[in-house]
């Protein structure tokens, strides 16, 4: 009986102790942490897929935290959760966010087996990075998609995927976040990332060729050439030429679509817009007898 | 005597010196020569001639763009067609100035006699002199990897040059340009090197030849044992055991002095060597007494298919198409085109790419030669380990880059990678271990030189 009694004062008398030294510690040491850091990690999606440059949701919610202290969240934004995420960390930090527009990835070349003939082949490691550090690849063209698929494997959403039958690269807008992964993995930076557009409408240049037109038509028949037919064309101002390639901004870009129908090699791509009304023979009659 | 080599790894892949004993013959001029900016490593020389004007062999047509650069030099006469872009040996195309040849008429100066000229008739010689010759004259290492070769003979003040080592190896199968060069040339290239060595400040030399090149031994040993006996230089031939990659600076540096040169940034002269190529010998010694810039090679044109393999007295700038053709044309059937030889050599697409200051050879692998085989899981031989001449671990390096941890590629030593090729050589499972290896290796380049510009 008493070494019970014995066990228990000593056990109890240690645990008490233990107890009032933890407690001691505990606030002699307490190490503050923002309770918004916990709240904003929970509005991010979790993904950790370093998308928004930082190492992980809880790395970026605590640079939120931090930018939000000096004012201003605009330069962060989540690829991933979107504008949605980023206007209820905004609420909850209680500021005001830049309306970003949702972006996608695209892939700027449309050098197809059918386009752009092969000239020779590569038999060593079929990555793009390792093709592209050994020449030009297994066509004429230096700056095209190599098709090895570097973009398909540093995808975290499952968004691209090489077609068989082009070869080349295929984003699917549904899953695409614009996390970048991709544009950083391409060595050519091919795929860049665009505004949606409304209705997912966009046009841009599918070609990032630098060359001049005529070696580069040579190599693949839908290449941008430089002509600068569309620069011209281009009612916004929104399309320079450079380096013998063409580039649509798509800040100014109205969608008026006039480069895409001038463009000589059709390197001008529109995508997700209706197809075009089938011409009516009697309104053209009508029109011919008009003027 | 024993026969030295380096003292770890290395292969000995079959030799295939088609063209050992075919005379050098001199290529007939191109209709149109092209001067890739970037034959050197570097920056990019600068264009000094505009489009229609005429230039004559031997003319300035591109000065050095930066401390590491080198001057490009006409091979012939002719008008500027163009300035623009072309594939060169790495695959691209990059700026080149393009000339339309007419005739061959030379610069005055440049001294087309087959006098020798020796450093006793030129007693006004002295190293800045000949540092000085060496630079204008666009000379950089004739081996491949072309780096300027006035720079290695300026080493920076933490080192001090001991010797200078000829590196007249040819490990590489193949390739005959540098031993056709010493059976041709012996006279040229110890004057040669006995230019390198005061332009260096150094009284030994060395001249690494493997034993599968005896006549080549013999006849320098006679000419050193002529030229040097009773002179202040002691120059001495050394015989090494055939291995690849002996070739390679730090391997010969080992084979020749028994020094091993330390992890990069180190470079041979951190032990007191300056490694020159033959060839590179034989430039100095056309640069420096004959007034004649860099724009004239060796060059060997070589393949088991191929109907007259030979070594050619090449124009640099020549297209490779006419050397091939002048070879009897391209083979039939499925081909691999190489700028250099098939360890070391450069794949290419197309023979439209010039002869540069240092392509040693054209290389056509034809039939099976011209494929890899189906790579296999790896079977833990550890061969790969064994033949790595700088004690790496291949199949390690290989993976930790395919896993992207660079860190560890780091650790493990990826930058000491020579990309000799051994261990793919070697590899009975035919992994692409070379091309996992050079991706991780740059990209760790990549890190490190970032690493240091943030400091």
């Amino acid at each position: 009986m008493n070494s019970i009694l014995i066990a228990v004062i000593v056990l109890g008398g240690i645990g008490i102790t233990a107890a009032f030294m933890l407690y001691a510690c505990s606030k002699k040491f307490a190490v503050f942490e923002d309770p918004r850091i916990g709240q904003v990690s929970e509005i991010l999606p979790g993904a950790n897929c370093g998308g928004c440059g930082f190492p992980g949701c809880s790395g970026m919610a605590s640079a939120l935290v931090k930018e939000s202290e000096k004012g201003s969240i605009d330069g962060l934004s989540c690829p991933v959760g979107g504008q949605e995420t980023m206007s209820k960390i905004a609420d909850l930090l209680g500021i005001a966010v830049a309306n970003g527009e949702p972006k996608v990835a695209v892939v700027r070349c449309n050098g197809t087996c059918e386009y752009r003939p092969l000239i020779a082949e590569y038999g060593g490691l079929r990555t793009c990075s390792a093709m592209h550090a050994c020449g030009a690849g297994e066509t004429a063209c230096g700056y095209g998609c190599l098709g090895c698929g570097d973009c398909v494997s540093v995808c975290q959403f499952d968004a691209i995927h090489l077609n068989p039958m082009t070869g080349l690269p295929e984003v699917d807008e549904e899953k695409c976040t614009a996390c970048g992964a991709c544009t950083k993995a391409c060595p050519r930076s091919i795929i860049e990332l665009r505004k949606k557009g409304p209705k997912g409408r966009r046009v841009f240049v599918s070609c990032v060729n630098k060359d001049k037109g005529a070696v580069s038509m040579k190599a693949c028949k839908v290449s941008c050439i430089g002509c600068g037919k569309c620069e011209k064309e281009c009612p916004f101002g929104a399309i320079t030429v450079e380096s013998n390639c063409s580039y649509i901004d798509s800040d100014k870009c109205r969608l008026c679509r006039k480069c895409v129908s001038i463009c000589p090699t059709k390197a001008i791509q529109a995508v997700n817009f209706p197809a075009p009304k089938p011409v009516d023979p009697k309104a053209e009659e009508r029109k011919e007898a008009l003027s | 005597m024993k026969i030295r080599t380096f003292r770890i790894g290395g292969i000995h892949p079959e030799e295939n010196k088609l063209t050992h004993e075919a005379a050098t013959a001199i290529a007939s001029l191109p209709k149109r020569a092209i001067f890739p900016l970037s034959q050197h490593i570097g920056a990019p020389a600068k264009p000094v001639v505009e489009k229609g004007d005429k230039v004559k062999v031997g003319t300035l047509i591109a000065e050095a763009g930066g401390f590491v650069s080198a001057p490009i030099y006409s091979s012939v006469s002719g008008t500027v067609f163009k300035i623009d872009t072309a594939i060169d040996a790495t695959g691209y195309r990059k700026p080149a100035i393009i000339i339309d040849v007419e005739g061959d008429e030379w610069e005055e100066g440049i001294d087309r006699t087959d006098k020798i000229e020796t450093t006793a008739e030129h007693p006004e010689l002295t190293p800045e002199t000949i540092i000085d010759s060496i630079k204008n004259a666009g000379i950089t290492g004739m081996g491949g990897a072309g780096f300027p070769t006035f720079i290695k003979l300026c080493p920076p003040p933490s080192a001090k040059a001991e010797c200078v080592i000829i590196n007249a190896v040819e490990c590489e199968p193949y390739i005959t340009a540098d031993y056709r060069l010493m059976m041709e040339k012996p006279d040229q290239i110890l004057i040669g090197l006995e230019l390198l060595m005061m332009a260096a400040k150094v009284k030994v030399g060395y001249i690494g030849i493997e034993t599968n090149k005896p006549t080549a031994i013999d006849l320098l040993t006679k000419k050193c044992k002529e030229k040097f006996d009773g002179s202040i230089y002691s120059v001495e031939v050394v015989p090494l055991k055939q291995r690849y990659p002996q070739g390679g600076e730090k391997q010969l540096v080992d084979a020749v002095i028994n020094r091993q040169v330390p992890a990069p940034p180190a470079i041979p002269v951190n032990v007191g060597a300056i490694v020159q190529n033959v060839g590179t010998a034989y430039a100095v010694y056309e640069a420096v007494m004959k007034h004649k810039p860099l724009f004239e090679r060796y060059t060997t044109v070589t393949g088991k298919k191929l109907q007259h393999p030979s070594n050619f007295l090449v124009r640099m700038g020549t297209p490779m198409q006419d050397l091939i053709e002048a070879c009897g044309g391209m083979p039939e059937g499925d081909n691999k085109l190489l700028a250099g030889g098939p360890m070391m050599g450069k794949a290419l697409t197309t023979t439209e790419v010039p002869i540069c200051k240092g392509t040693n050879s054209v290389t056509i692998l034809s039939g099976d030669d011209a494929r890899r085989k189906e790579p296999e899981p790896c079977i833990r031989c550890a061969k790969c380990v064994g033949v790595c001449p700088m004690g790496l671990e291949p199949y390690l390096l290989a993976k930790v880059s395919e896993a992207r941890n660079w860190e560890r590629a780091e650790q493990e030593d990826i930058v000491s990678c020579i990309e000799c090729g051994s261990c793919q050589f070697t590899c009975p499972a035919h992994r692409p271990l070379l091309d996992n290896i050079r991706q991780g290796k740059s990209t760790v380049m990549g890190i490190i030189r970032n690493r240091a510009a943030k400091k």
